[in-house]
């Protein structure tokens, strides 16, 4: 794969951080920018269920590194790496509504619009629990936010982008998530159903 | 069985029962069961969703300033609509006010979220119910311009560009892939746009997918950040500083006059593509007039868009206020949403636990408890329902109701109101597309009106849009760049307890969140969404819900391929869980949203 130090890349968080386990990929994206410095040329986004709001992000983008919570059938928290054409982008015409709207419709979309990134990685943790209103991830998927931060390190190194671990931490007014949404405040005091 | 509900709608359940749950294998997601007669009409409907629910579970304790922050995750489309409404309940119940600026950029924020989602709804769910995509391959690119000519001066409309583009659509349907044109019923005899048509509208589709990014931009700027926007109890978060030269977040002439030029272009494309695309495709559709359930008869709107900051009386809200009942136009009626006697909601045929179900309660006072069961004449089990037993509990949603009626909410229902209000920013519009389509006033209550007030309501919302920054730029100006009040920020002066209410008139509909405060965290919240309106399911009297009452007596072309029902249901622009959308990999969606 042929690497460039100037190509565009986004690191995506996608889900919804108040279904459980299908905030990991929210989660991975925070907890990411909260341990990492980047190269200029990389930007870290919180997407949450954004849908087609996204595809401006994605068309800035030469290259996109997404994480997600994803049903392979696999066994809870069990992380997968798709890259590239194994990247689902199919969508469906027959949906009941907007809020359907998946990640692959936005990578479907810009790929219409003739503008989706080169090269995609899709970083998938298998959900164990997606029911639990305003439940914590589960341990399993929780557990794997550290080897899913060291692959998408790994596939940054591969793109000719670094991160390098902060030497001072993160200030509180540069967090990806704050109003008590932000991981260790909303779980400390979720109160699950 | 067949039954008249008090809401006037004749019921037989007795015909073939047809499931749609158009994302099979799914539990959770909306799913509509019909009963159709010997000629394929509608006789029976029931309606059944997931709804996110408990939203005070996860609040409960939390601080009212950070409550926009958890709303605003609820759903990834009505992010910033859910924000709006959290902070001005939080207001309502501090007796917080706003000044003028921060009054003009929450309208500017939300009638972009109004226009970008009308425009996203129409082009990218709902067209696919009116446009044959693969038709569009016959097209002949000529006829296809003349045609486009011939209904706008929109530039993009000569022959050479739809012969592009049709290759380009070409190329991706010969790929063996539809991309996002995937399962449509394609070739269906319910179509009935001639291929240019057809054409003409796919290219819009594309144009229309392309702008869409343009309109986010205002929320980016006004937001501080996106997709997640801020917002804030007491105004706005970003300050103004006209002198400034790209201070992070401050809001710039230059960043104004960008805002300005985005708001120039969306009403350019609202009124030369928007509304000509639906008109066009509305008149090859004048005979498909079904869909009005309870558009005629009971509608609801809370009004929104003040004129002045901190005054939400009816008369100052430019979008109307009011309720219609029993389909008397002559009589609009007020709404209250602190009279516990007005907004209620029921769950007897919901699937949660109340002391007496026969009552209603208001969302002051709402449970949320739940309760799945079945009722005895359900077909197959909990985890795999064949077909739901409307005589007992049958969905999440609850069913709220005005003073005991079912209400319709979105819209048609704000057109309706202003229509009868005779305000000529409403009714004209409506005169004018009825009559250039050569059609009486009744046809307004139908699939075609809803989709058509829609699209009247892009047009209205860009020119407010305009209005408003202009109305902002002269404030600023004037030498006034506040954009926030803190007196009351700090919790020490805050009373013991307080309650209250907050509203918006959200792009599907009437939308308010109830909160009460006790010691200066939430002690309860409840939010009354949309969709909760028109998807409702019955009530203990027996009245149907609006998307119920909007499929009785529509005629099927085929019931295996129910594009009627998805036609109708499309057209009030539903709001569903609004948030799990996880993949399975071969990009089927796995919406495993397993209620208990």
């Amino acid at each position: 794969m042929p690497t460039s130090s100037t190509d565009r890349i986004l690191v995506l968080g996608i889900g919804n951080i108040l279904w459980a386990d299908e905030g990991f990929g929210v989660r991975a994206a925070e907890e990411f920018h909260r341990r990492y410095v980047v190269s200029d040329n990389v930007t870290i986004l919180d997407g949450g269920t954004q849908g087609l709001y996204l595809v401006s992000y994605l068309e800035e983008a030469d290259r996109l590194i997404v994480f997600d919570a994803i049903d392979y059938g696999l066994e809870p928290g069990e992380l997968k790496l798709v890259r590239d054409e194994e990247v689902p982008r199919f969508t469906g015409a027959k949906k009941m509504s907007l809020h359907q709207t998946g990640f692959q419709e936005v990578i479907s979309a810009a790929d219409l619009l003739g503008r989706c990134p080169k090269h995609l990685a899709l970083i998938g943790c298998q959900p164990r629990d997606l029911e639990a209103w305003g439940g914590p991830l589960t341990k399993p998927v929780s557990d794997q936010i550290g080897p899913a931060i060291e692959l998408v390190c790994a596939i940054l190194t591969e793109w000719g982008a670094t991160a390098s671990p902060r030497s001072e931490p993160l200030p509180e007014s540069e967090q990806l998530l704050a109003n008590d949404i932000d991981h260790q405040h909303y779980e400390m005091r979720m109160r699950p159903v | 069985m067949r039954i008249q509900t008090p809401n006037g709608f004749k019921l037989d359940n007795s015909g073939k029962r047809i499931v749609v749950d158009p994302v099979t294998r799914i539990e959770g997601h909306m799913r509509l069961e019909v009963n159709v007669d010997a000629n394929n009409v509608i006789r029976n409907a029931v309606s059944t969703g997931t709804m996110w629910r408990g939203i005070e579970v996860i609040l409960k304790d939390r601080d009212p300033r950070d409550a926009w922050a958890f709303t605003e995750r609820i759903c990834g489309v009505c992010t910033g609509t859910h924000a709006l409404t959290s902070v001005r309940a939080v207001e309502n119940a501090l007796g917080i006010t706003i000044p003028e600026n921060a009054n003009s950029i929450r309208n500017l924020m939300q009638l972009a979220l109004q226009v970008h989602d009308h425009v996203v709804h129409f082009y990218h769910l709902h067209a696919l119910d009116w446009v044959d995509v693969v038709s569009a391959l016959s097209a002949d690119p000529r006829a296809t311009s003349t045609l486009a000519q011939s209904i706008s001066n929109w530039p993009l409309s000569s022959p050479g560009y739809f012969k592009d583009l049709q290759t380009r659509l070409k190329k991706f349907v010969e790929s063996g892939q539809l991309g996002p044109f995937k399962n449509g019923y394609w070739g269906s005899k319910a179509y009935k746009l001639p291929p240019e048509a057809n054409l003409m509208a796919v290219a819009h589709y594309l144009e229309a997918l392309d702008f869409q990014k343009e309109i986010v931009k205002i929320h980016t700027i006004f937001g501080g950040k996106n997709p997640h926007p801020n917002w804030l109890v007491g105004g706005v978060p970003c300050p103004i500083n006209v002198d400034g030269t790209g201070a992070v977040g401050a809001i710039n002439m230059e960043r104004l006059n960008l805002i300005s030029s985005i708001i120039d272009r969306l009403i350019e494309f609202n009124e030369q593509v928007y509304l000509p695309d639906v008109a066009a495709i509305g008149s090859f559709y004048k005979d498909w007039l079904y869909g009005g359930g309870l558009s005629g008869k009971s509608v609801l709107t809370y009004g929104d868009v003040p004129e002045h900051a901190n005054d939400y009386a009816s008369k100052n809200l430019k979008l109307p206020r009011g309720a219609i009942i029993n389909g008397n136009l002559s009589e609009v009626f007020p709404v209250d949403h602190a009279n516990t006697d007005e907004i209620q909601e029921f769950v007897v045929h919901s699937w949660y636990k109340y002391p007496d179900e026969t009552k209603g309660l208001h969302p002051w006072d709402g449970v949320t408890e739940p309760n799945y069961v079945l009722g005895p004449n359900a077909k197959g089990t909990k985890t795999a329902i064949e077909q739901l037993d409307e005589g007992g509990k049958y969905s999440w949603i609850k069913a709220p109701r005005w003073r005991g009626h079912a209400m319709e909410v979105g819209p048609l229902a704000r057109w309706v109101v202003g229509y009868a209000q005779n305000k000529a920013e409403f009714k004209d519009p409506v005169d004018k597309f009825l009559k250039d389509l050569d059609l009486p006033l009744s046809a307004l209550f139908s699939t075609l009106g809803r989709t058509a007030a829609r699209a009247l309501e892009s047009v209205w919302a860009g020119r407010q849009m305009r209005y408003f920054q202009d109305k902002l730029v002269a404030n600023i100006k004037a030498g006034d760049s506040s954009t926030a009040n803190v007196d009351k920020w700090k919790p020490e002066g805050w009373p013991k307890e307080a309650k209250g209410f907050g509203f918006t008139e959200a792009p599907r509909g009437a939308l308010a969140h109830w909160i009460k405060i006790k010691e200066t965290k939430i002690d309860n919240y409840q939010c009354v969404v949309p969709t909760t309106w028109n998807g409702s399911p019955r009530d203990p009297k027996g009245n149907i819900g609006a998307f119920e009452a909007s499929l009785i007596d529509t005629p099927m072309m085929n019931p295996e391929q129910p594009l009627e029902i998805l036609r109708t249901i499309h057209s009030f622009d539903p709001c569903l869980a609004c948030s799990t959308h996880v993949m399975s990999p071969d990009g089927r969606e796995l919406a495993s949203v397993k209620v208990r």
